[in-house]
């Protein structure tokens, strides 16, 4: 997996109604487990949604490595995504979500049918999902939910995952054994992984450091210790 | 549009009071049987017995004679304009649907609420006036008159006419079905296609469009009903020219003003048929649908 350090450059943004972003500074180091906690409405979700592409900065840069990806469309970045309300096709199987990536890609670097099946067995057992992949979305709990969806964007290799809000939707119990179940993924796969929360505890626990966000200012930037 | 929603919501929420009704037993059983009576007589006298009605008449002088009626050139003919007229106002009104849905749903800007203000614009406007305008501005002096003339395009009286109007007057069938279907989905699905690599119209074609199919196909359907059924902005713009361009319903008012009119029920059975598939087709497709919503709200 290629693996990358993330670097935010003076980034601002203004919405009309939604958070906006003032001149934010922000360096994420490679294989890191990076947390930006704020309030709602400091602009913790609107400045992943930057990183990701998903959003175009007003001002600044965002650099992926040497690369400066701020003009890149959000399909060439090489980044994994995970929702906050998932975002599963409810008309596709488990399999067939977490498939979807893969066969996305432009038709020469798209993997043969096997390869791919292969990899996917590997990451249904990596999020403890063996035997749902005929599964639907419907059929699955909240929980499960997630770890299909952080499955899926795992199966594109992405150089960042960046996950916003993950757990938010969950009841307390899974929530729990979810982010000691993401912490050991991390662990595994030494991905440079940039997480949005609202939960100080959540954020202290899983995160390597942690990006401290208010009214759209980075206040502060440590370990959680 | 909103009549059909308003059908589906009632059968979904009746469904849970008769049921509840049932358990407790509030209504006294003679209530139910009087109200039970009254919807009944009421579906008898203003649907079934019409029906009833057309189709003994399309057969009094046998199958035979009404095939043979249904078969008359003049009436072939506007059997023939009608299904053209359906099958290129369809296509048109489902692009254009989505289009104005995907617009409204999925974007905010200026004048929104215009937009969705004018396209409920041919539900609130006679089909007369309808027809009107656009003899207005297609005919008379004006000067894209002239310039049609001039280039030898014929609009009004022909078949660019009836189709621009069937088009007007069945534009909100498509886009009001998927408005709300799209604004209630909104763009989490898509965001995730696109952070996966796929390419703006694979997103479209693998997510959207599977998210939309039921209402989409919905829509189509009560657009082609209406597109086949349209009497009055029709008549107007087409100058009613028999064997070119009388449309279904038209052939049907002329037929009928003549003796024997019994070929003018045939024809009236013929559209009546295409109208109960289409609800055949459309009941089953709300039970689809239903089921779709259903497992969408346990999400």
């Amino acid at each position: 997996m290629d693996r990358t350090e993330v670097r935010v450059e003076r980034v601002g943004k203004a919405f009309r109604d939604a958070a906006a972003l003032t001149g934010i500074d922000l360096h994420v180091r490679e294989g890191e487990l990076l947390a930006l906690l704020g309030p709602s409405g400091s602009g913790k979700t609107t400045l992943l949604r930057v990183i990701a592409g998903l959003e175009v900065p007003d001002t600044g840069r965002v650099f992926f490595g040497r690369d400066d990806v701020t003009d890149r469309p959000v399909q060439q970045r090489g980044i994994g995504f995970v929702f906050q309300h998932y975002a599963l096709f409810k008309h596709l199987s488990v399999y067939d979500n977490i498939a979807y990536g893969p066969r996305a890609r432009p038709r020469g670097s798209r993997p043969a049918e096997g390869a791919l099946r292969r990899r996917i067995e590997e990451l249904l057992a990596l999020v403890q999902l063996e035997g749902f992949g005929k599964r639907f979305p419907a059929q699955l709990s909240g929980g499960q939910r997630q770890r299909v969806a952080l499955a899926r964007a795992l199966a594109t290799d992405p150089r960042v995952l960046l996950l916003d809000e993950p757990f938010g939707a969950l009841d307390a119990q899974v929530r729990k054994d979810l982010r000691r179940w993401l912490r050991e993924i991390h662990r595994e796969t030494g991905q440079t992984t940039i997480f949005v929360t609202h939960d100080q505890d959540e954020a202290l626990e899983l995160a390597d450091r942690v990006a401290i966000l208010n009214r759209g200012r980075l206040e502060q930037v440590g370990t959680p210790d | 549009m909103s009549d059909d929603d308003s059908l589906l919501v009632q059968r979904r929420t009746s469904g849970v009071a008769t049921h509840a009704a049932y358990r407790v037993g509030t209504e006294a059983p003679g209530t139910r049987l009087l109200l039970i009576a009254l919807a009944l007589g009421f579906l008898g006298l203003f649907i079934v017995l019409p029906l009833a009605v057309v189709l003994t008449e399309a057969f009094t002088h046998g199958a035979a004679a009404a095939w043979t009626a249904i078969r008359e050139p003049d009436t072939a003919a506007s059997i023939r304009l009608t299904l053209i007229v359906a099958a290129i106002v369809v296509p048109l009104n489902l692009v254009f649907g989505i289009a104005a849905a995907w617009a409204i749903a999925k974007f905010s800007f200026r004048g929104k609420s215009l937009l969705i203000t004018l396209i409920d614009l041919p539900f609130s406007v006679s089909p007369v006036v309808a027809g009107l305008i656009f003899v207005l501005v297609f005919g008379g002096d004006g000067a894209i008159a002239r310039w049609l003339a001039a280039h030898d395009l014929k609009v009004l009286f022909a078949l660019p006419g009836i189709v621009l109007v069937t088009v007007f007057v069945t534009f909100p069938f498509v886009a009001r079905e998927l408005i709300p279907l799209m604004q209630e989905q909104g763009t989490g699905d898509e965001e995730a296609a696109l952070t996966l690599g796929a390419s703006g119209l694979r997103t479209f074609l693998t997510v959207t469009l599977p998210n939309i199919r039921w209402a989409l196909l919905y829509g189509v359907l009560l657009c082609n009903a209406r597109a086949m059924g349209e009497f009055g902005a029709v008549a107007v713009v087409s100058g009613r020219i028999r064997g070119l361009t009388t449309t279904m319903p038209l052939q049907v008012e002329i037929l009928y003003n003549e003796y024997p009119i019994y070929p003018a029920f045939a024809v009236a059975a013929l559209l009546a048929l295409l109208a109960l598939v289409t609800l055949v087709i459309k009941s089953f497709l709300e039970w689809r649908y239903s089921d779709n919503l259903s497992s969408r709200a346990r999400h």
